[in-house]
């Protein structure tokens, strides 16, 4: 019994964690709701410089392929290049699908190559504590502040 | 293969998974010759790292022998004994460039769930959740290394396994405990925690010159380990008052660097502790930062203080008035262990720093749950278990 109860509160603790971790995820306590968030330029620095960037002006894969505005300036100090873009489309997909070509863009120039995570051998299996952490994560591995 | 898997709060196995294959053009696998328990597998063990999911396998710090490398690995070959660092770098972004490279902006697979809790995206870690980017561990027979030109160190001959197991995590972190939190020939340097951590940096402290060295913690057994194997001075915080007796020992200033190596679930005497335990186990505060509060409040004015315990979100009375009038410097860091890792393995082959002697308890790989049971509850004496999954 004793095992049982220890069990549950080991699990609601885990869920509650998960759940809270995602809320506090979103903006910091107290922060104003951003009234451009949907429309803001994402930003991104790459350690290349402009012209190894964009080399005669042509963006970078996968960024060229996707439906969005691009500008782009050298970084201050040795910092590279200042990537902006945002999606000519509306909607919380679309920029999505915008970060991660940005960060695929910036990994490629910068080492070659976008690392695959281990998660695609997968050893895991499905469990409540584990959905509970899905629920609260929903794609926020794709999302970011960026 | 085998290996040693998280299946949820407090509960650990070993499992048949499936062997762990070359994803990029730059990885490596290395077949696995030791690897230890760490301070920071707790934090997972006892939930309060969440993104953790049932059978995801365990373990960051380790040595073994690259058996296969992908087609852009240049520096390294099969055959070649290895030290992996714990934290994963590509090391060519701005923050590996600067030797930040637990700050890797190529390395984490999942980048916005960092990105999103912190304000910043992190670096993969080795078997340390889903949020540093889903790698599984070493606690296995094989594990894959990204990126190995970059995370993977040849371990020089004549520096012993069980040194060099401790330059993947413990070593490097401490140096970077005791070098970036400044300290200069001459200081008094406090440590917080004798665990493998704490003792690390306790020594770089001194190696990189400090006149004095004092280190915190509560087991005998750790105590009198730093006290033999660092050489430096201890104090046990249940029978002594910390703030008090550093000041006694430091003609009144207090410690010019403080480094903390405990963590989000400090132990701790007193009303505090009972007021951060039942706060932490109702989720109501993440982490107990009982060491960090007594560090900043001990610390002499205009000193430093380090923080190498791994802590992951809110902390309640933190004493931020303390830290703006006396005029200190907090950092913290996880470990940015490539820029340490060639330099501590030279220091081991030179005889100047030993590390060997934390792992108390070598056993196999099918041991790991119960290795972990020793580790999590300090029994035996255990500092560090050590699996060997072909031994
Ligand atoms: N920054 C990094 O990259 C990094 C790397 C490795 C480990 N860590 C962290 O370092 C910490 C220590 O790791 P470890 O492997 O040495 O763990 P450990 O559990 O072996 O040691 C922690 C020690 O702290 C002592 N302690 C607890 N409360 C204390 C208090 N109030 N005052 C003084 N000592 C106290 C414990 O008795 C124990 O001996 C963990 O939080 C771990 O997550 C960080
Ligand atoms: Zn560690
Ligand atoms: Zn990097």
């Amino acid at each position: 019994m004793k095992r049982l109860v220890a069990g549950a509160v080991a699990l609601a603790a885990a869920g509650l964690g998960a759940a809270w971790w995602a809320a506090s995820r979103r903006r910091m306590p107290g922060a104003a709701k951003d009234p451009l968030a949907s429309s803001r330029w994402l930003g991104i620095t790459i350690n290349r410089p402009p012209g190894e960037v964009a080399p005669d002006g042509h963006l970078p894969e996968p960024l060229a392929r996707v439906d969005a505005e691009v500008r782009m300036n050298s970084a201050p100090g040795d910092r590279g290049t200042e990537i902006y873009a945002r999606p000519r489309m509306r909607g919380e997909d679309s920029r999505t699908a915008l970060r991660t070509a940005l960060r695929e863009t910036k990994s490629l120039l910068e080492t070659g190559d976008v690392l695959r995570s281990d998660e695609e051998i997968g050893t895991t299996r499905t469990t409540l504590p584990g959905k509970v952490l899905d629920m609260a994560l929903g794609r926020a591995s794709e999302g970011g502040r960026l | 293969m085998k290996a040693l898997c998280w299946q949820g709060v407090n509960e650990l196995s070993v499992e048949r998974v499936p062997d762990p294959v070359i994803l990029n053009a730059q990885d490596a696998i290395v077949k696995v010759k030791a690897s230890t328990t760490c301070g920071s597998d707790l934090h997972l063990l006892g939930g309060y790292i969440p993104a953790m999911r049932a059978g995801d396998v365990i373990g960051h710090e380790f040595i073994g022998e690259i058996v296969e490398v992908g087609p852009e690995v240049n520096r390294h070959k099969p055959g070649e004994r290895v030290v992996v660092c714990s934290v994963i770098g590509c090391g060519r972004c701005w923050a590996c460039r600067h030797d930040q490279w637990s700050l890797c902006e190529n390395s984490n697979p999942s980048p916005g769930i960092t990105d999103l809790m912190w304000g910043g995206t992190t670096a993969g870690i080795f078997g340390y959740s889903h949020a540093m980017g889903g790698f599984r561990g070493s606690h296995a027979e094989y594990v894959r290394v990204p990126f190995a030109d970059y995370n993977a160190f040849t371990i020089p001959e004549g520096v012993f396994d069980l040194d060099a197991l401790f330059a993947s995590d413990a070593a490097p972190t401490g140096w970077m405990g005791a070098e970036l939190g400044g300290v200069k020939p001459g200081d008094v340097v406090a440590v917080w925690g004798c665990g493998g951590v704490g003792q690390m940096a306790a020594r770089a402290a001194l190696l990189l010159g400090a006149e004095r060295v004092i280190a915190i913690d509560r087991y005998p057994e750790r105590l009198a380990m730093t006290a033999r194997h660092v050489g430096c001075e201890v104090i046990d915080y249940t029978t002594t008052d910390v703030a008090a007796e550093l000041r006694e020992r430091t003609g009144g200033r207090g410690p010019d660097v403080c480094i903390e190596a405990v963590g989000m679930e400090a132990d701790g005497t007193g009303v505090q502790r009972v007021y951060d335990g039942i706060k932490q186990r109702l989720r109501l505060e993440q982490d107990r930062p009982i060491a960090v509060r007594e560090a900043i409040h001990a610390c002499r004015k205009g000193g430093s203080i380090f923080v190498l315990g791994v802590f992951s979100g809110f902390v309640d009375k933190f004493p931020l008035g303390a830290l703006m009038n006396k005029g200190l410097t907090l950092r913290g860091a996880q470990q940015h262990g490539q820029r340490y890792i060639p330099k501590l393995l030279d220091l081991m082959a030179k005889g100047d720093l030993k590390a060997a002697y934390l792992a108390t308890h070598t056993m196999s790989l099918d041991d790991g749950p119960k290795g972990y049971d020793m580790f999590k509850h300090k029994r035996d004496g255990c500092v560090r278990a050590v699996f060997c999954p072909w031994a």
